[in-house]
């Protein structure tokens, strides 16, 4: 357990030791199980005990040291704070990060409570059952050989010198079962879902099980796509993984270093459809990685960033806010540098502008690319170029029929896609990385492996 | 000053001889001691300086044959006796086992004398340059920039310091230990000019060689990059299709890497995920096409004293004229496929237990001379720059090209961007048909089940008759 008053009493006292007044910390621990298993025996096994602590402090020039360590101890303290100290010796004077004002206000907790964990050996039962249902599903499917249970608890402070204390517990466990299937003189396919909750209790197995066969299963039948433009329907998880990857377009740290597609003149522009909104929400029930503050103790909220495809906010730490002449959005992570970056995106209609055609539908489409899931983001997006270019796992829908794709890529500009979407199909679907309707987009450059 | 001296020795037999009387086939202990850092510039200012220290264990208890070849693993920050006990007792719980009071094994007569190949590197990490030369020189990169590029909206320089000291100890006898240290030193841009932009990076990696920041030619990185930029902002994108490409040499052997080489890790024969399960002496490849994978060549990146498993590294022709030799193998590997370790038990930390992993990779050089290759292409694609890439679990792999050329009539045409080539190994791999006489190697990092390692990558310049290109 992290006592924040104990933590706050010994870096108080090395700071004065040292002749710091100013200086914050960010600890965390967590412990961690997983497994995985092989053909109905445990493969591997894994369990962690981490711990992590950042220290920051501000030298009589009001240069700025950081120093991390993996040792929660008083020695640990100590080395951090000394060596935080030394690196405050080459701190830019030119922007400085500051102490957020915002760090001592009250906060609303989460409404969540860490839940209890399961003993290994039942999460090696838990799993190696999932599997043999998932074999049992289909006979081309003939392994499993990506597959993970895992659960994780944890808690985070955050401290400093004007007096926030803030204190934190999470838990969180995930599933994930991915297939391999191979048909007599064809290549094998393969395909996989995932499933996290706030505990292993929580988990939806037997839903988990159920789309990695039907996704495995609906990619036996392929067939390669000519290469050319397509209208292409986006999977909520695949449109989020798209809209990450370009989450420059919202963040002021980015803007002020001149990598982002946005100025700073940019808020207020039009950049998308106007049916077509998004909010940040680190806090929204779903989110499992909800935090109620960021790096610098700022509380988190649900932002809008992007109203009637008009763009409304960055999102910002303390250091970007006070260039930008605004709050801090509780966007921050700890650094000399400090970083930005989003929290869990929400897709939606603009109240009152509709969802786009209302016709569409991926199940009736003829000539259409369903994309279910994107690879190798980090490979292909240039992201301060706003080009993509990604392998992708999706069908051709010919007059309401769908077949597997046997390998293709899917190119563009985010910009142009914002612009070109046709419409959401369906309710906005939960998933890790945010929440998001089917999202039909006009014009796509797909080219397929001959 | 060392930390993982010869007071571990009594402490790590007590683990050992524990795990082995409660019934572990075998134990193994990680110890690692971590002190990195990071410098970035951007413009003309250095602004941020972040050092970071760690410590940590990594305990692993293995059970045989007659028990399905399982293990567990655990690791933690807390090197206490009390810690590491804690860590062992969770170990042995997954396989159903439990501590046997304070019995010891029988079996297990204690650690040899130690294997230490850090001795002569005591000195390495106070050798390492200081945060002023490294601002220093950081700095000189970004001005060089300023003067050779031109459309700069951001200019940056990074660098990076991984010292790392490990000690290995299993209770068959292994005990050994290692200091290394991996520094990267990278210059990146960022041009625009209206609606063109293009962004270029190039990151020069050492190891093993505190002073090899000076010698960085600070000028030659930054023309290079400034050429490209030049090139690159006012680039079309390539047209999507099925071509003949060559790739350059360098960093070009990602081709290898992803393609092929990790599908002969035995991590990918103990999932059934590799093409290759079962078939050396086969031809797998053209044969045109030998590779190979080592740890031994001084100065690079993939490059090992020991493993991390406290084997040594070896040189291991994979692919011999279109023939499969052998796997990389680990511990775990050789125990589950039967295919003999080869020094290639790799991992980023105490945090993950040992895999089978690549170190220096690269196909061997052939007989041709770069322009022969291009001039026996009439409609194709010349691929300079490579970006990262990814192979999935049916082997398609993937990798992003950075910087192409049109290839037309057998000459390098007009530069496009936006190229992704997708394949997988079974097909692509007949079809590197032709290898040039320029062999060269460029460090880089793989991300995999035991983490980032640090690897070399390389080939000369290699013609693959036909890939499929991903573009507009």
């Amino acid at each position: 357990m992290l006592n924040s008053d104990l933590l706050h009493d010994q870096l108080s006292a090395l700071a004065q030791n040292h002749g710091l007044s100013r200086w914050d910390m960010g600890a965390s621990c967590s412990t961690d199980l997983s497994v995985q298993v092989d053909r109905g025996k445990a493969h591997q096994l894994k369990g962690a005990q981490r711990s992590a602590v950042t220290v920051r402090v501000w030298n009589s020039d009001g240069r700025v040291g950081i120093t991390s360590c993996s040792d929660l101890s008083a020695d640990g303290l100590a080395q951090a704070l000394s060596g935080a100290a030394e690196a405050s010796a080459f701190g830019d004077l030119q922007d400085p990060p500051d102490l957020s004002p915002r760090s001592t206000e009250s906060l609303e907790p989460l409404k969540r409570e860490p839940q209890a964990t399961r003993p290994i050996q039942e999460m090696v039962q838990t799993l190696i059952s999932a599997e043999q249902r998932l074999l049992d599903c289909h006979p081309s499917i003939g392994t499993v050989p990506y597959n993970g249970l895992s659960q994780r608890r944890g808690e985070r402070v955050y401290l400093n010198s004007l007096g926030a204390r803030r204190h934190e517990e999470r838990s969180s466990a995930s599933l994930y079962l991915y297939a391999r299937a191979e048909e007599a003189g064809r290549k094998p396919r393969s395909a996989g879902a995932v499933r996290l909750g706030h505990g292993t209790d929580e988990l939806d197995v037997q839903g988990c099980i159920d789309e990695a066969a039907e996704l495995t299963i609906s990619h036996l039948d392929y067939a390669p796509i000519d290469t050319g433009t397509y209208t292409c329907v986006f999977s909520p998880e695949a449109f989020l993984d798209l809209m990450g990857a370009f989450s420059n377009l919202f963040n002021a740290r980015s803007v002020l270093d001149g990598l982002s597609l946005s100025k700073r003149e940019s808020l207020g522009e039009s950049v998308a459809v106007p049916f077509f909104s998004l909010w940040d929400d680190a806090r929204h029930p779903a989110n499992l990685g909800a935090s109620a503050f960021d790096g610098e103790g700022t509380p988190t909220a649900r932002l809008p960033l992007i109203e009637g495809g008009v763009l409304r906010q960055f999102l910002h730490s303390e250091g970007t806010a006070r260039q930008f002449g605004v709050a801090s959005t509780g966007h921050a992570g700890m650094g000399a540098k400090v970083s930005v970056s989003p929290d869990w995106f929400e897709i939606g209609a603009t109240p009152g502008a509709g969802c786009g055609d209302a016709s569409l539908n991926r199940f009736q489409a003829d000539g259409v690319v369903w994309i279910d899931s994107l690879s190798a983001l980090h490979a292909g997006v240039k992201a301060s170029q706003g080009a993509f270019s990604l392998p992708f796992d999706g069908w051709l829908v010919k007059g309401g029929e769908r077949r597997s794709i046997e390998a293709a890529t899917v190119a563009g500009d985010i910009r142009q896609v914002l612009k070109s979407l046709l419409a959401f199909e369906g309710e906005a679907q939960v998933t890790p990385d945010g929440l998001c309707p089917h999202v039909w987009v006009e014009g796509l450059a797909i080219t397929g492996e001959a | 000053m060392s930390f993982l001296d010869s007071f571990w020795q009594q402490r790590l037999e007590l683990l050992l001889s524990t795990g082995r009387a409660a019934g572990a086939d075998l134990v193994e202990v990680f110890l690692e001691r971590g002190d990195r850092l990071g410098v970035m510039a951007e413009q003309e200012r250095v602004t941020s300086v972040s050092p970071a220290f760690v410590s940590g264990a990594g305990v692993r208890v293995f059970r045989g044959k007659d028990h399905g070849y399982r293990d567990g693993f655990v690791s933690t920050n807390d090197l206490s006796e009390a810690g590491l006990l804690q860590a062992l007792d969770q170990a042995l719980g997954m396989l159903g086992l439990e501590r046997n009071g304070a019995a010891a094994a029988a079996d297990f007569q204690g650690l040899p004398e130690l294997k230490d190949y850090g001795t002569s590197k005591q000195s390495w990490l106070d050798q390492s340059p200081g945060v002023s030369v490294i601002a220093e020189r950081l700095l000189e990169g970004t001005a060089r920039l300023e003067q050779h590029a031109q459309h700069l909206q951001a200019r940056r320089g990074s660098y990076s310091r991984d010292w790392q000291e490990v000690m290995v100890a299993a209770s068959d006898g292994t005990f050994a230990r290692d200091l290394r240290l991996h520094q990267t030193l990278g210059l990146s841009v960022l041009a625009a000019d209206g609606e063109h932009r293009a962004s270029v990076a190039r990151r020069f990696g050492s190891t093993d060689h505190p002073d090899d920041l000076l010698v960085w030619d600070a000028d030659s990185t930054a023309r290079d990059i400034a050429a490209s930029t030049g090139t690159m902002l006012y680039a079309d994108y390539v047209d999507a299709g099925t071509y003949p490409v060559v790739l350059a040499n360098k960093f070009g052997g990602v081709i290898f890497h992803e393609a092929c080489g990790h599908l002969l890790e035995t991590t990918q024969l103990e999932r059934g995920t590799s093409p290759f399960a079962g078939r050396i002496g086969e031809p797998i490849a053209h044969e045109a096409v030998t590779a190979i994978d080592e740890g031994l060549s001084n100065r690079h990146f993939g490059s090992i004293a020991m493993d991390d498993e406290g084997l040594e590294p070896q040189r291991t022709t994979l692919i011999e004229n279109g023939v499969l030799k052998a796997f990389l193998s680990d511990r775990a590997g050789e125990w589950r496929t039967g295919q003999p370790r080869t020094g290639s038990g790799r991992r980023q930390s105490y945090a993950f237990s040992a895999a089978s992993r690549m170190r220096n990779t690269f196909i061997a050089a052939g007989p041709h001379s770069p322009a022969e290759l291009i001039g026996s292409i009439d409609n194709g694609l010349y691929c300079k720059v490579m970006g990262g890439g990814s192979v999935g679990p049916t082997g398609q792999f993937n990798f992003s090209v950075e910087e192409g050329y049109l290839i037309e009539n057998g000459e390098l045409g007009k530069p496009v961007k936006g190229a992704t080539l997708i394949g997988d190994a079974e097909t692509v791999m007949p079809r590197i048909s032709m290898c040039a006489n320029d062999l060269d190697l460029a460090a880089g990092f793989c991300g995999s089940v035991s983490g980032s390692v640090y690897v070399t990558v390389g080939q000369p310049h290699v013609k693959v008759d036909s890939i499929t290109v991903g573009g507009r």
